[in-house]
């Protein structure tokens, strides 16, 4: 017996002293910073999800170059996974303690860190520096007139169509209206073309025409509204289905899109990529994506708005999209918005569009940008006169992911415009 | 597998020990209570274990699926039996139901059927079997993510391996949109989930097999006995304890079905190969309804503990008898 005592005792000892040592450093790693402020020395946590090179080369050199301009100030930089970022800051901000700098997407989850007091509002502090931006850049994180992160990337969704193939259908110049997208898909059908790729696995894909349509027909205001009152069975989100539905019943998506996946081999960006069908309405990533999947488009390959539906409240020039940026934590030091402020710096924008392939927030930076397609993209975006961000990130996750399932749903033929607007409202107004 | 549960029943009753070794009636008490220690510091760790990662969990779904939680901080917004309320409501979850049911009986009268036969088949005197052996176990081995991307591209809709052969041997009307269809996806579905498991069953069925003494079939055969008679009379009765066995767990397995179709359908398209762990996984960690998700949960675990506890007290009767409550037969 004793020897077996013994042993378990310095077993859980052992184990005691490890789980000490891991609390130590899950402690410290997310622990604050302002202690150093007395000794004369500052460090700002920086949290980020650019996980991918050259990016995170390139940001961490902009860190140190930092640290030389602004001695006695340092800058710790935690860069983390995408899903592990997401779930850890949940659990930060439930505790109530963010890092002094931090990855956003804006929208909803921005909205609860806001309310619960634990965001910076940077409104007056960016001021002197801020009117340089593109406006729908910053516009995911402005609440109330105020705002809460600085932008550094920005994207938009769009129509990403082959050139070729709509010549060939006859079809010389992108629809501008719903009707005539209409026609055009029922010119392609005649051609003997598959007017539209979609990924009807993924859902979110299919959620991009809906929303698109609830913006043109509903307007922006109305979706805001909708988003406080948790009512989406207004008229104008039972139309968005309704034109949908008319889309549908065209059947203009790939053989068999209800099983396709986005970038996974014969989806939806590889019958695009590959020229089997003329178009997908995707976000600014469509052509790399075209390209890794499948054989891309190259020059074939064009992009116009989301067409406008008449009497519809939206405006062609109304884009819905999503970027990052980064929000600053209540109370953190001055040093924080100071780099924030040298992070947003033109030339180093610049850089960032030439060498991580990102899309100008700067106005001044769009001279950097050579891409034809992503200059389109950019170009919607500068000009754009209003800006919806990504509904899942916009709304709750339970209602995003209701807007998928029942849009899904009406694309499968088993909902109707009415039942989806009413599933959306019943999942927002349980939250 | 070198036994077979057709043995557990031949064990003498008397063998198994019902207290730690060597806590016999002669022994000094002091003794006594030192081997009672010594089982206590073997167990208790174990049954720390088994409370804090099975039990805790257990009763803390119990009590999370009473409330509209979001998942983070303590669940605070409570709502009774609300959630169940709304489940037994919820289209999704009925349809769960139903497809677990249309799984389960594919299961039992097609795979398990068709394994047996392979099995009768390998344990006959063939040149080779052991190469077939291992060839019709081997998907079973692959791990369940990669067997769900190779039939995902295998039954690409026009362009995959499927669609391409029928074309071939002159069927193309035959082959279809397969998991693309919410019509065809659940047979489809079922196909691949037959080709990775139905190896484990034969595997279950030939140690069975071996287990019965080949005298029996001879005498059998010498009064006169045809193969039918032989499998009807002899093989199936003496396979009857691991015929049990495998359809609980072909059961249990169906109630439990996620990676498979994650991978593949993701239970799509509109729900149609949507499973109870699957409604589960979507509710938990997609939409972040957690305490939902906790409810459907623990309607997951009440189906398969009543199955688990039915099916022990009326068809393992024979089988368990003794076993489960002094382990008799455990050691072979």
């Amino acid at each position: 017996m004793r020897p077996l005592g013994d042993t378990s005792l310095t077993r859980r000892r052992f184990l005691a002293a490890s789980a000490a040592g891991l609390g130590a450093a899950a402690l410290s790693a997310c622990g604050s910073s302002d202690d150093g402020k007395g000794s004369g020395s500052t460090t700002i946590e920086w949290w980020n999800i650019t996980t991918t090179q050259p990016a995170k080369k390139i940001w961490a050199a902009r860190a140190r170059e930092f640290e030389a301009k602004n001695p006695g100030v340092k800058v710790k930089i935690v860069t983390l996974e995408n899903e592990a970022y997401k779930s850890k800051m949940t659990a930060l901000t439930a505790s109530g303690k963010l890092p002094d700098i931090y990855h956003t997407w804006g929208g909803g989850v921005l909205e609860q860190q806001i309310d619960a007091g634990l965001v910076e509002d940077l409104t007056s502090k960016i001021a002197p520096w801020s009117g340089g931006f593109v406006p729908a850049s910053v516009s995911a994180y402005q609440f109330e007139s105020k705002t809460y992160a600085v932008p550094f990337d920005i994207g938009a969704v769009g129509f990403w169509y082959n050139k070729a193939l709509f010549t060939r259908a006859g079809i010389t110049t992108p629809p501008t209206t719903w009707a005539g997208y209409l026609d055009a898909v029922k010119k392609l059908k005649a051609a003997g073309i598959t007017p539209i790729g979609l990924a009807g696995k993924e859902k979110w894909p299919g959620m991009y025409y809906w929303a698109y349509l609830a913006m043109r027909t509903a307007g922006l205001d109305a979706m805001r509204k909708a988003a406080d009152s948790k009512d989406f069975t207004g008229p104008g989100f039972v139309q968005a289905g309704e034109h949908l539905k008319d889309l549908v019943g065209l059947q203009p998506f790939q053989t068999g899109f209800l099983g396709a996946g986005y970038s996974t081999p014969g989806g939806q960006a590889a019958s695009v990529g590959n020229g089997k069908a003329a178009m997908e309405l995707m976000g600014q990533w469509a052509p790399s994506v075209e390209a890794s999947s499948g054989k891309g488009l190259g020059k074939n390959l064009g992009f116009f708005s989301f067409p406008t539906v008449d009497g519809g409240a939206g405006k062609l020039t109304e884009v819905f999209g999503g970027g990052g940026g980064h929000a600053v934590r209540k109370g953190a030091p001055q040093a924080a918005v100071d780099f924030l402020k040298f992070f947003a710096d033109t030339e180093f924008d610049k850089k960032l569009v030439k060498e991580t392939g990102l899309i100008p927030v700067v106005k001044a930076a769009g001279t950097a940008l050579v891409d034809p397609n992503l200059k389109a993209v950019s170009t919607a975006i500068n000009e754009s006169t209003g800006f919806q961000l990504y509904l899942d990130q916009a709304y709750a996750p339970a209602v995003g992911q209701e807007i998928n399932d029942s849009v899904a749903a009406l694309m499968g033929g088993t909902k109707s415009p009415e039942a989806v607007a009413k599933s959306i409202t019943q999942v927002a107004k349980s939250q | 597998m070198t036994s077979t549960p057709v043995h557990i029943r031949e064990e003498p009753a008397d063998a198994a020990p019902h207290a730690p070794t060597g806590g016999g009636p002669g022994r000094p008490a002091g003794r006594r209570i030192r081997d009672w220690l010594t089982a206590f510091a073997f167990t208790v760790p174990a049954l720390v274990l088994f409370g804090a990662l099975v039990l805790l969990p257990i009763l803390f779904a119990l009590y999370a699926s009473l409330f509209n939680w979001g998942g983070f901080n303590m669940p605070s917004d409570f709502t009774g039996l609300g959630n169940f309320t709304k489940l037994i409501k919820d289209p999704v979850f009925l349809g769960d139901l139903w497809r677990g049911f249309l799984l389960i009986a594919f299961s039992i009268v097609v795979q398990l059927p068709f394994a047996l036969a392979m099995a009768v088949m390998l344990n006959q005197k063939l040149r080779g079997r052991a190469v077939y052996r291992m060839l019709f176990f081997a998907p079973y081995v692959l791990s369940e993510v990669i067997t769900g991307v190779l039939f995902s591209m295998i039954f690409a809709p026009d362009e995959g391996l499927a669609d391409r052969l029928l074309g071939k041997i002159g069927l193309d009307g035959v082959g279809g949109l397969w998991f693309a269809d919410p019509h065809t996806v659940l047979p489809t579905l079922f196909l691949v989930m037959t080709w990775k498991y139905f190896g484990f069953h034969m595997m279950l069925y030939l140690a069975g097999l071996q287990g019965i003494p080949p005298e029996l079939h001879e005498a059998a055969r010498i009064d006169g006995a045809g193969a039918w008679q032989r499998f009807r009379h002899i093989t199936l009765p003496l396979l009857g304890p691991t015929v049990r066995i495998s359809v609980f767990l072909a059961v249990i397995g169906a109630i439990q079905l996620f990676d498979l179709v994650w991978i593949i359908t993701a239970g799509g398209p509109d729900h149609a190969s949507e499973t109870l762990a699957i409604s589960m996984f979507q509710y938990g960690f997609k939409r972040y309804q957690v305490g939902y998700g906790m409810a459907i949960s623990v309607a997951i675990f009440l189906i398969s503990l009543a199955f688990a506890l039915l099916y022990q007290r009326f068809v393992m009767r024979r089988d368990t008898e003794g076993a489960l409550t002094t382990m008799r037969g455990a050691a072979r």
